[in-house]
């Protein structure tokens, strides 16, 4: 009995125990981000249901790559990968007619800085981004204008979110993720739907 | 008489001095194993394109991630498509999407995104094939893996 009240158990590395298992949580728990471009794919339509939506040509920004990675856009230049971003903010933003009539007539583009060409597209809300691929594109190039496209649709977002509430759209986006609030997720969606993100990829060619 | 007290004083105590490195030993060990839980990759270790627009993926449970890549053996020519721990063919990704669905929750399905971990080198018609087969899923949300950078000179 005696003895076991001497016996005392060290405690003295229990700090340096301690100090281990936080550097390995720290270590784990940065590991491996993963991160991408983020889409949404549009959904299946069922086979029976036709529904071919007709666009005006002047709406849509035509963007084809073929096999050599090189790309082609409106049918008629070509260009460099880093020319993208450019050309499509240009067309984004032209705001050259009304918008689409969703609730009453469509309304001109009082937020647009383009040059308001009658032959680009008439609204943000109207205009397509449409994406052709060939099969044997390389998905690195894929990849770079899907991020040129992105970054477009960013740069107008931020340019619209900084005159209107003196904060970019990747700032935004940022405080919502620190502290989510219903006044700031308004915003955000505000400027998503100044600008929507229409993209569309058609068949592959063959 | 004097042996007995000899051993009733000298008792000694454990000695804590290798301490340290046995947990250093376990904290080696834990390190290595979480990197070991990935997936080993049947076809070569795909080269992930730059992007600058990135988004972080949220939510890493909900996340199924399909690589396309080259074979390791270079005499196979195409793209191979790995899930989980075996190379399946492009008409097995809605099995596979499948199979990751019946794991989640039923009302976490919806908020399920696939990951596509493909080399800069590979086949957009390999990519849209999958991205088809996603459709008729379901399955719409869709993230492209990059690595994050402003240079994107090496794409391509």
């Amino acid at each position: 009995m005696a003895r076991r009240e001497n016996s005392e158990i060290n405690a003295g590395s229990m700090a340096d125990i301690a100090f281990l298992l936080l550097i390995f949580f720290l270590v784990t728990t940065t590991m491996d981000v993963d991160s991408g471009i983020a889409r949404k794919l549009p959904e299946k339509t069922p086979p029976d249901q036709k529904n071919d939506v007709i666009v005006k040509e002047k709406n849509v920004f035509d963007i084809v790559v073929n096999r050599n990675n090189q790309i082609l856009v409106e049918n008629d230049q070509y260009v460099q990968v880093t020319d993208i971003k450019r050309l499509a903010v240009a067309f984004i933003d032209n705001g050259g007619g009304l918008s689409a009539a969703k609730d009453g007539p469509g309304v001109p583009c009082d937020y647009c800085e383009g040059a308001k060409n009658p032959i680009s597209s008439d609204h943000p809300s109207k205009a397509i981004i449409s994406l052709q691929s060939d099969r044997g594109t390389t998905y690195g190039m894929y990849i770079s204008i899907q991020n040129e496209i992105e970054g477009a649709y960013t740069e107008l977002r931020n340019r619209l979110g900084m005159a209107k509430y003196r904060r970019s759209y990747d700032d935004l986006l940022k405080d919502y993720k620190d502290n989510p609030s219903e006044s700031i997720n308004e915003k955000i969606e505000f400027l998503k739907e100044a600008y929507p993100q229409i993209i569309s990829e058609p068949e592959p060619i063959k | 008489m004097s042996k007995f007290k000899k051993k009733k004083k000298g008792l000694p105590a454990i000695s804590t001095a290798s301490l340290p490195d046995i947990v250093f030993m376990l904290l080696f060990f834990f390190m290595v194993s979480t990197t070991m839980r990935e997936t080993d990759l049947l076809i070569k270790k795909p080269m992930l394109p730059t992007a600058s627009e990135v988004k972080k993926l949220e939510m890493k449970s909900l996340v199924s991630t399909i690589y396309v890549g080259k074979s390791k053996d270079s005499r196979i020519s195409g793209d191979k498509i790995q899930v989980n721990d075996k190379i399946i063919d492009v008409k097995d990704v809605p099995n596979f999407i499948l199979s990751e669905q019946a794991l989640r929750k039923e009302e976490e399905v919806k908020y399920m995104t696939t990951s596509i971990k493909a080399d800069k080198e590979a086949n957009v018609g390999t990519i849209l094939d999958i991205k088809e087969q996603l459709r008729d899923m379901n399955a719409l949300k869709v993230s492209f893996s990059t690595t994050k950078g402003s240079d994107l000179k090496n794409n391509y």
